[in-house]
């Protein structure tokens, strides 16, 4: 399995990088880690006829706090997330996340923007994008913009992103302290696709109550699922192991899944409240202990 | 589009002046152009590890890297493992605890590991099930592959 002939381009920065995007429009992939599209190109699912290669672009590969914000560049390598990138839940979040993206030797070359850009629905960082309301900026000839993950996500594999434009940096909101996060997925064999997995974010108040919830699904849709419904429920309520139950419970009726090769609809289902619980008590892990009710 | 590009690899460091498509990978250039055919490929998908090989440092897929993505970086394979005749400590405890049988994925193996070891010399046992995970081994069921490598581990150490 030997991928098609491409014309290969290594731009030395970013201006070079828009004029070859604007130039060869759909014609064109960017290529930051390869992990996702090197795969696909030998196995010829896509067959570009340009290769514009993002490894050279300089300040891509940097993280940085800015005021009550988290910038990731597009480049910045998923095994960069193993220790804390920052202090407080955020770096908490994405440490309990990043070991079940793929294995050790992907991590090392897949990239926090590829992942995005490519829009699995089974990728960890679309789902913490997701859950955490990231923006996630792009650049073209034509200048600059924000969109929210929300709006970035459009379907499996698709995003808002046009061909011309170049995925640069991924911003995550610090979470003060009074967060408390967890991720939890299930996949059959470690470091495969998940077949379910769920991140959780709970703000408690002083009075011990959950003052704001953020919950998503991932790997069930298209995209990955907020689960607001669920958030609202959670909302002035005292955590406790039986209300994340109830709560968790509530996951697979909110999601659309059929039965195929790996799982039934009805396991999958279950699978939902499995992996929601799971991230709920993770996260409810860093509450002292009197503090869970 | 299938033109050729000259490109200059370090491999083991050595210089490897070659020319290749854009569409050669890694793994590829360093069989057939460099003639090191102790890499091996399995699935070139990404999946196996037969091709793991060091970059930078890094254990990386070569099944996933086009080789012109590797110029001007340092280039680690498993023929630059051991000095001479003597076998690199990996080398040795894969022969000594049967981490092999066919053989066939022991190269992809023994550079996963180098470039674990090298990274995190005092690995403990789950992150070091956990970093071999990424591999295939169809002949061993991998418990002499952990094996090996935890007793390369503490070697190195010393």
């Amino acid at each position: 399995m030997k991928c098609a002939a491409f014309d290969y381009h290594r731009p030395a920065d970013t201006a070079e990088m828009l004029a070859r995007l604007a130039e060869h429009g759909p014609e064109a992939r960017v290529l930051a880690g390869g992990q996702s599209l090197v795969p696909a190109m030998n196995f010829r699912l896509l067959r570009p006829a340009v290769l514009l290669d993002a490894n050279a672009l300089p300040g891509l590969d940097r993280v940085q706090a800015d005021g009550d914000r988290l910038r990731i560049g597009a480049l910045v390598r998923h095994a960069a997330f193993h220790l804390p990138v920052a202090d407080g839940p955020l770096g908490r979040l994405l440490a309990r996340t990043v070991p079940y993206i793929a294995h050790y030797p992907i991590r090392q070359r897949g990239t926090f923007g590829g992942s995005l850009a490519h829009a699995d629905p089974a990728a960890e960082w679309c789902l913490i994008a997701v859950l955490l309301d990231a923006e996630v900026e792009m650049h073209s000839q034509r200048g600059v913009r924000s969109v929210p993950a929300d709006g970035f996500f459009r379907a499996s594999f698709t995003t808002d992103a046009a061909p011309d434009e170049l995925l640069t940096e991924v911003r995550l909101p610090l979470l003060g302290n009074d967060w408390h996060v967890g991720f939890y997925e299930f996949a059959r064999r470690a470091g495969d696709y998940a077949l379910a997995m769920a991140g959780a974010a709970l703000q408690i108040g002083r009075d011990g109550r959950i003052t704001a919830a953020r919950l998503a699904l991932g790997s069930v849709a298209g995209r990955p699922l907020r689960l607001t419904t669920l958030e609202a429920g959670l909302r002035g309520e005292l955590p406790g192991p039986d209300l994340l139950r109830e709560v968790a419970a509530g996951a697979g009726a909110l999601v659309e899944v059929s039965d195929d090769i790996h799982a039934s609809a009805a396991y999958r289902r279950d699978l939902c409240g499995v992996v929601l619980e799971r991230a709920l008590r993770q996260a409810l892990q860093s509450l002292p202990q009197d503090a869970a009710a | 589009m299938t033109e050729k590009r000259r490109i200059v690899l370090t491999v083991n460091g050595t210089e490897h002046a070659i020319a290749v498509e854009p569409r050669c990978t890694l793994a590829d250039a360093l069989r057939e152009e460099c003639r090191l055919t102790g890499t091996h490929l399995g699935c070139e998908h990404g999946v196996c590890g037969a091709c793991t090989v060091l970059v930078d440092g890094a254990a990386v897929r070569a099944c996933l890297m086009f080789a012109v993505q590797a110029e001007g970086r340092t280039v680690r394979t498993v023929e630059g493992l051991a000095e001479g005749d003597r076998m690199h400590p990996l080398q040795r405890a894969f022969q000594e605890h049967h981490g092999l049988q066919c053989g066939f994925c022991t190269p992809g193996f023994l550079m996963l590991a180098a470039g674990v070891l090298e990274e995190t010399p005092d690995i403990d046992d789950a992150g070091l099930r956990e970093a071999l995970s990424s591999n295939l081994c169809r002949c061993t069921g991998y418990q002499n592959i952990v094996k090996a490598v935890r007793a390369a581990a503490s070697e190195m150490r010393r």
